[in-house]
């Protein structure tokens, strides 16, 4: 998450203080990132460094400074906006968990698939109650809990694949010895970040 | 938040629905299916269940046998402490229009028919008169927030509003089992989401309800997820914490 990028949003609607810059973060993003003062200020500092944000006093320092972003700042703020987010390739611990489970003798996968698919519907069942409750009022708020529900939605999908996959593999006689897994290419992925 | 015996279950125990070691074999033989072996589910009042599954896993079939329309080969089902196994035809039809609601994925409105009229059917279909169906369909309608839409036909609705219109008709009345399979079929994900919450509501007010979803998102509006897998049951959640464990206050980058 890109703090600078978020304090210069709000810097584009209007000049502000540290502490209310700090109090919209936390509304504007449904509360759920919690941001100290101190960060808000060294992120400030760097903003102004870097030319993207100008404050108006020079002299004094602290809670009095009011900040006000630049030409390069907003810039800086739509180059950022249209920026593609590229994911590292898939090298989370559950993608781990659920390859090493398949290989280890005794070890039944559906049976590990089957726990993290019951664990994340409940934790999606937890961010239902929280879209149910406080954030129908709060449209930041039902932005946030979307996205965590279409992502663990995405992960329970995939598990639902995985699952079927290893069944489909289980059922068949293992394919001749395998050929090479295309991970070079993935390491290349990986390496544009 | 709804708990057990809350919502106008007078505090006792039964469940509205419960399958007892239900089987359903089509076929015979080499070539049976088993469609369900031996499933064990019970649903209380107040209580949303989603029963998730991949195509084939029995999850509509668990629905039929839930709401009277098919015989299970094995076990037992009963509905409001009744079971209905031998019980007479008639018997059962009028529990499938008293007790029982339904929501499909196709809405299933008459397209003849008003909102009002629609909603009101099940009753009118009981012989209840139309003054008393039409003004328990009203109230159905008001309660799912499309009251001033009781003039018109489907054909003038949104999406949303036909499923409104089809869940009011489900809870019209006194019903106390809902049964709903894919309800949000070809709604958009917010509306899909509403009508889950609808559904939801409709739990809290003490309708006990089993929602046929292969949708994550969707099943996550349920207080308890079955998974089916093969005709058996394969794990459940339980009732999770409240969502204020999942604000824990942390740093970020």
């Amino acid at each position: 998450m890109s703090v600078p990028h978020v304090l210069l949003a709000l810097l584009a609607q209007g000049p502000k203080y540290g502490l209310q810059l700090r109090e919209e973060f936390e509304a504007g993003t449904g509360e759920v990132w919690p941001l100290n003062v101190g960060q808000v200020y060294k992120t400030l500092g760097r903003l102004e460094r870097d030319g993207l944000a100008e404050s108006d006093g020079t002299g004094q320092e602290g809670p009095q400074k009011r900040f006000r972003i630049t030409a390069d700042g907003r810039q800086a703020l739509a180059a950022w906006l249209r920026t593609p987010d590229l994911t590292s390739p898939p090298r989370d611990e559950l993608v781990m968990k659920v390859l090493v489970a398949a290989r280890v003798p005794g070890t039944d996968a559906h049976e590990v698939i089957q726990s993290h698919r019951l664990y994340l519907l409940e934790l999606m069942q937890q961010w239902t109650r929280l879209k149910e409750g406080e954030a129908r009022d709060d449209l930041s708020l039902a932005l946030v809990v979307d996205a965590e529900l279409f992502r663990l939605d995405a992960v329970i999908r995939w598990l639902d694949a995985a699952d079927v996959r290893l069944a489909r593999a289980a059922a068949e006689p293992p394919p001749p010895a395998s050929a090479p897994v295309p991970v070079p290419q993935l390491r290349r992925l990986g390496a544009r970040r | 938040m709804s708990g057990p015996g809350q919502g106008g279950d007078s505090g006792n125990a039964v469940s509205v629905l419960e399958l007892r070691g239900v089987s359903k074999t089509y076929g015979q033989g080499p070539a049976a299916v088993h469609a369900l072996a031996g499933v064990d589910l019970s649903v209380r009042a107040g209580e949303m269940v989603a029963v998730m599954g991949p195509s084939g896993s029995g999850k509509s079939t668990l629905l039929t046998i839930a709401g009277s329309l098919e015989d299970p080969t094995g076990g037992e089902v009963l509905v409001c402490g009744m079971t209905l196994a031998g019980m007479p035809q008639g018997r059962k039809a009028r529990l499938r229009r008293r007790v029982i609601g339904y929501v499909f994925q196709d809405f299933n409105l008459l397209p003849g028919l008003t909102a009002a009229e629609n909603a009101a059917l099940p009753l009118e279909l009981d012989g209840v008169t139309v003054p008393k169906a039409r003004a328990a369909g009203l109230a159905a309608l008001a309660a799912l927030g499309v009251a001033d839409r009781a003039g018109r036909f489907p054909d003038q609705l949104s999406g949303g509003e036909r499923q409104r219109v089809a869940i009011a008709r489900a809870v019209v009345g006194d019903r106390r089992l809902l049964l709903a399979d894919e309800p949000s079929g070809a709604l958009d994900s917010v509306n899909a989401g509403e009508v889950m919450r609808l559904l939801h509501e409709a739990c809290q007010r003490g309708m006990a309800a089993v929602v046929v979803t292969h949708d994550a998102q969707l099943a996550a509006w349920a207080d308890r997820i079955v998974l089916l897998r093969d005709g058996r049951m394969t794990g459940n959640t339980t009732r999770p914490p409240g969502p204020e464990s999942l604000l824990m206050p942390g740093e970020i980058r």
